[in-house]
């Protein structure tokens, strides 16, 4: 069985990001770069997969720029086969990344594509869902818990309110949620077996892919800051201050 | 211009989440629909037609929209929103799995988690975990959105008579089948929907001390979270979790007890009326955000408030 895992290079999520000073977008010069913490988990299941003997193959992909060869390696360090490059410098979107992907998915036929749920940068929480529709496979979306039974998929889901399962006829998308896994670190012989293996490099016309932007960032800005108020003494100051002052209990 | 709000519903009853979308799209101008996809539905879309200031609610009402499996949901939004100048939803996890399908079934980029309405094609939206808010304007002929509930007071839920209308298309990938799902039962209010939250963090230590938080909330009629930290720590389940990755909350009384106040969870709660911390560390960044600071031993202060209360 055939499992496409696919990475995304983000700024580190211990880095506190902040905007360029005429706040046109985020300043990125000179920002330590990762792979985003909700692919790592769903490469670390694709490598669990093959663990356990289900899957034969595991494909990383990754749609960005040159540099994003460093987060493929990592996928490679941690137990990827080979790795595909679609390699663009423009703005991607998550419609253009799923529009790669499927293309992808038509040449390398997976059964399985595993994907991080959601991004740290943009937030946006769509291209799993968004291949989905392109390829037509059934989709399961924040998953904590995955079995491969045949040409099924089970899929525990964490929704809103508890977990719900459902079964998804091979192939199918599955997105990974916090709890699918907790990634292993990369051991030192396995970064250096990774940068002799394969990454080849493709690019969005190569696939046929049309990536111009829908939707144009027209800036940025910070939050509206909240002040801190004030220190309490002790609880009966609190419980005082929260009925009479704020008034929300009674 | 006109809007199709995606309701989201139980078949029995309208979930009141719908009414922030609806308030988006009111925020926008233009007519308001409102789409209902499910089995026996007809309950749900009664509650929809009661919405004031609703053109009509469309109902698809068929056997295979059972459980808002996103395959077979999707095509139906898509082609219903085929109509549309905007699709909006409430950024719940069921719009969250099924809007970006439809928009990608319309060739469309989505925006997920818009926070504000600036014009017909232009929103905002937090990025980054909320540090930064971005202004983004959109070029497709449908705009496909989720709303982050929390940004948008709800719209009025009753006073209004909209046509219900029905449409019969059923569509069945046959890909997907629904198993089971756990739903955790409680008594208290649901965490988004909450008037008070009070969340424990990594310094609760264990599971089990989250019996005081509680028992707090039960005498406060509040909700319980958490944050990721705790989460992680494996002290309650992750549908507990507030913050970026989880559940945006902004209740009228947020009590952070044992939370450091990391970003990411600052980004769940921030927009809560009043803010009060509990920590012991009085460098804790929590206590920047807290409008009513405490610094103190959770373990002695929670039972000193639970006695006051």
């Amino acid at each position: 069985m055939k499992v496409l895992v696919a990475v995304k290079r983000v700024v580190d999520y211990n880095v506190k990001v902040r905007p360029k000073s005429d706040m046109t977008d985020v300043d990125l010069a000179n920002v330590k770069m990762s792979i985003n913490p909700f692919c790592e988990i769903a490469v670390e299941e694709a490598v669990r997969l093959k663990e356990k003997g289900i899957a034969t193959e595991i494909i990383a992909i990754s749609v960005g720029p040159q540099q994003c060869q460093e987060q493929l390696r990592t996928a490679l360090a941690l137990g990827a086969d080979r790795a595909i490059l679609v390699s663009s410098d423009e703005t991607l979107e998550p419609l253009a990344i799923a529009k790669c992907l499927k293309a992808v998915c038509e040449a390398e036929s997976p059964d399985i594509i595993l994907l991080g749920k959601q991004a740290i940068d943009g937030d946006n929480n769509q291209t799993g869902q968004m291949l989905g529709a392109l390829t037509g496979y059934g989709q399961a979306t924040f998953a904590s818990e995955l079995s491969i039974d045949g040409g099924n998929a089970t899929i525990i889901r964490e929704v809103d309110g508890g977990l719900q399962t459902l079964t998804l006829t091979l192939p199918a998308i599955v997105t990974a949620d916090l709890r699918l896994n907790e990634p292993r670190y990369a051991s030192l012989p396995n970064i250096m077996k990774a940068k002799k293996k394969q990454l080849d490099t493709t690019t969005p016309a190569d696939l046929g892919v049309d990536v111009a932007p829908r939707v144009t960032l027209m800036g940025v800005e910070l939050p509206a800051e909240r002040s801190a108020g004030i220190k309490v003494e002790d609880i009966a100051q609190l419980v005082d201050k929260l009925k009479n002052e704020a008034k929300v209990i009674s | 211009m006109s809007t199709l709000v995606i309701a989201e519903h139980d078949n029995d009853s309208m979930n009141i989440a719908t009414l922030n979308s609806v308030a988006a799209a009111q925020a926008m101008g233009g007519d308001i629909d409102i789409l209902v996809v499910g089995t026996a539905c007809q309950a749900a879309a009664a509650q929809a037609a009661q919405v004031p200031g609703i053109g009509k609610v469309i109902v698809a009402d068929n056997g295979v929209y059972a459980h808002s499996l996103a395959e077979n949901v999707a095509p139906m939004i898509a082609e219903v929103a085929a109509g549309y100048s905007h699709v909006m939803a409430t950024a719940t996890t069921t719009a969250k799995n099924i809007i970006p399908r439809v928009a990608a079934l319309l060739d469309v980029q989505a925006i997920s988690d818009v926070s504000g309405v600036v014009s017909e094609d232009t929103f905002k939206r937090p990025i980054y975990a909320g540090n930064l808010i971005a202004t983004v304007k959109s070029s497709d002929a449908i705009k496909v959105l989720t709303i982050r509930g929390t940004a948008f007071d709800g719209a009025p839920a009753e006073g209004g008579s909209a046509t219900i209308e029905a449409v019969a298309s059923a569509h069945d990938s046959g890909k997907s089948t629904f198993v089971g799902e756990e739903v955790a039962v409680s008594d208290r209010p649901e965490l988004t929907a909450a008037d008070i939250v009070i969340s424990g963090g990594r310094g609760m230590g264990n599971g089990e001390n989250f019996d005081m938080l509680y028992s707090l909330a039960d005498k406060l009629g509040a909700a319980v979270g958490a944050s990721r930290a705790a989460v992680d720590a494996g002290f309650v389940p992750n549908d507990m979790q507030v913050g970026q990755t989880g559940k945006i909350v902004a209740p009228d009384l947020y009590v952070a007890v044992g939370i450091s106040g990391a970003i990411q969870h600052l980004a769940g709660m921030k927009d809560s009326k009043v803010i009060v911390a509990i920590n012991k560390d009085e460098e804790a960044p929590i206590f920047s955000v807290a409008d009513y600071g405490l610094v103190a031993d959770l373990f002695v202060a929670l039972p000193e408030l639970d006695a006051a209360l």
